[in-house]
């Protein structure tokens, strides 16, 4: 049962996120600007930094610490220092949860 | 007189040591602060940069207009000082606040106003985002960090003629015509990736065409008034980012991971403001770089139960760096352990070890100075 429900509708504000971590992993949780949901890895690929405390802008995420930038939808990585991609999962929303498929 | 006992070499010994301890792309001390008001701080906007960026260009055409037309009279100087500042030194602070990405909302106005500020203070956009990306990883980690001042002790011819340009002028002139043959030194390849090295190449060889019309131009004119609005103005126009640039870390602790340690916030005038686009809040912007500029005295007022109190002038930073400078000669080990409020919360020692003034980092210091050792 590769889908894990990771959190509530109501525990992310709109254009936000949170951090999920599971069975040792760490995703990031994105509710954007048209309330959808989106999951990637929890880490920026440029440095071990946590993407829960960055900034979302629209469709972008913002590492909080050097400001690498990630289309969450896509994982694309679209302003350096990041020039590697984030890992994307897959997310659907079933009874007001928020659930994540880890292959 | 000591000679230093660190290794500061970007790939050297204490650069290794530190990653053995821990210190390298570590995690560090934040001061807790809720989400919600976290998200609002780092919000970003278009209006405070656009019109900073309008009194500046306005201000650097009115003063370079009058000192063009006042040339060669000496009562051009005022407005070359003027023009000289903010092309030295408010172009500093504009490099690295757009490096940031902060300074507007809208990408390509950072975009714009970065590469403006990177040729004014000839320093290669692709180069200076990566070596300020890991100055933020690694504050003031001996070996990691490449933006650190002085070393310790200090070399104080160095940062006397810091005031005067001449390093940074010459070390980014240096590396600007390395880039245009296409060389990147070893050093700096540590820090940017081989795939971002191109365009480091191009930006410095299109830097290489409009110096060279610059001078075909001083030629042409026989004089060296082109030079006067592009290029010499880093000569006359430094003053103002070296003396505001040596109250971020100089004197405070080496290889901690607590910006409480290693940096320090200090009140300043208005003008030295606007120039320095409030990176006098420097704990602050460390701590939480993605608030921008214009965010950074609200941030302050929010954390700073948690801080050493700020330096009330200036002049008080200095009265604080001067004599430690001093010291280091004697014991290189030695810095300023700022004392914390009441309020805050104590330095953590699973962050910087129990480092104390005048004793060496566990597990990288405890080697014998080089005199010693001779």
């Amino acid at each position: 049962m590769p889908w894990i429900t990771a959190c509530s509708t109501d525990d992310i504000e709109t254009e936000d996120l949170m951090r999920f971590d599971h069975a040792g992993r760490s995703f990031a949780i994105y509710r954007s600007p048209d309330d959808e949901f989106f999951c990637t890895d929890g880490h920026c690929t440029h440095e071990r930094v946590h993407l829960a405390d960055g900034l979302v802008m629209d469709y972008v995420v913002e590492c909080p610490k050097h400001n690498g930038q990630f289309d969450y939808r896509t994982g694309e990585a679209v302003r350096a220092p990041v020039c590697v991609n984030l890992a994307t999962f897959q997310t659907r929303v079933e009874d007001g949860q928020v659930q994540i498929f880890i292959p | 007189m000591a000679r230093t006992n660190r290794d500061y070499a970007l790939l050297g010994r204490d650069a290794r040591l530190a990653e053995e301890i821990g210190l390298v792309s570590a995690a560090w001390y934040h001061t807790e602060i809720p989400r919600k008001l976290m998200k609002d701080l780092m919000q970003r906007g278009d209006l405070p940069a656009i019109r900073d960026t309008i009194i500046l260009f306005a201000t650097m055409i009115g003063s370079a207009a009058a000192g063009i037309w006042l040339w060669p009279s000496w009562w051009s100087a005022p407005f070359w000082a003027i023009y000289g500042v903010l092309y030295a030194s408010a172009m500093d602070s504009r490099w690295h606040e757009c490096g940031h990405g902060t300074a507007f909302r809208t990408r390509w106005m950072n975009d714009a106003l970065y590469q403006i500020a990177c040729f004014c203070m000839l320093r290669n956009p692709v180069v200076w985002r990566w070596s300020h990306a890991r100055h933020h990883t690694d504050t003031i980690i001996v070996g990691h960090d490449p933006e650190i001042i002085a070393m310790r002790p200090a070399v104080v011819a160095r940062l006397i003629l810091n005031f005067f340009g001449l390093f940074e002028l010459w070390g980014n002139g240096k590396a600007t015509l390395q880039l245009i043959f296409g060389h990147m030194p070893e050093t700096t390849c540590s820090f940017v990736p081989a795939s971002e090295q191109p365009k480091a190449f191009r930006i410095a060889r299109i830097w290489g065409l409009i110096y060279l019309s610059t001078a075909a131009l001083a030629v042409w004119l026989g004089s060296i008034l082109p030079f006067m609005v592009i290029g010499m103005p880093i000569l006359f126009g430094s003053w103002h980012m070296v003396m505001t640039g040596y109250m971020q870390h100089l004197g405070l602790a080496e290889n901690v991971l607590d910006h409480r340690l290693n940096s320090r916030t200090v009140y300043i005038n208005p003008v030295s403001r606007f120039i320095y686009w409030n990176m006098n809040y420097h704990v602050e912007h460390h701590m939480f770089p993605m608030v921008p500029y214009h965010a950074l005295p609200r941030l302050h007022a929010l954390i700073r139960h948690d801080l050493p109190p700020a330096h009330p002038s200036i002049l008080s930073a200095y009265a604080e760096i001067i004599p430690t400078l001093a010291r280091q000669f004697r014991n290189p080990d030695w810095f300023v352990k700022r004392q914390l409020p009441a309020t805050a919360k104590p330095y953590r020692p699973e962050f910087h070890g129990d480092l104390e003034p005048g004793q060496p980092t566990p597990g990288i210091g405890g080697y014998p100075l080089p005199h010693a050792a001779e």
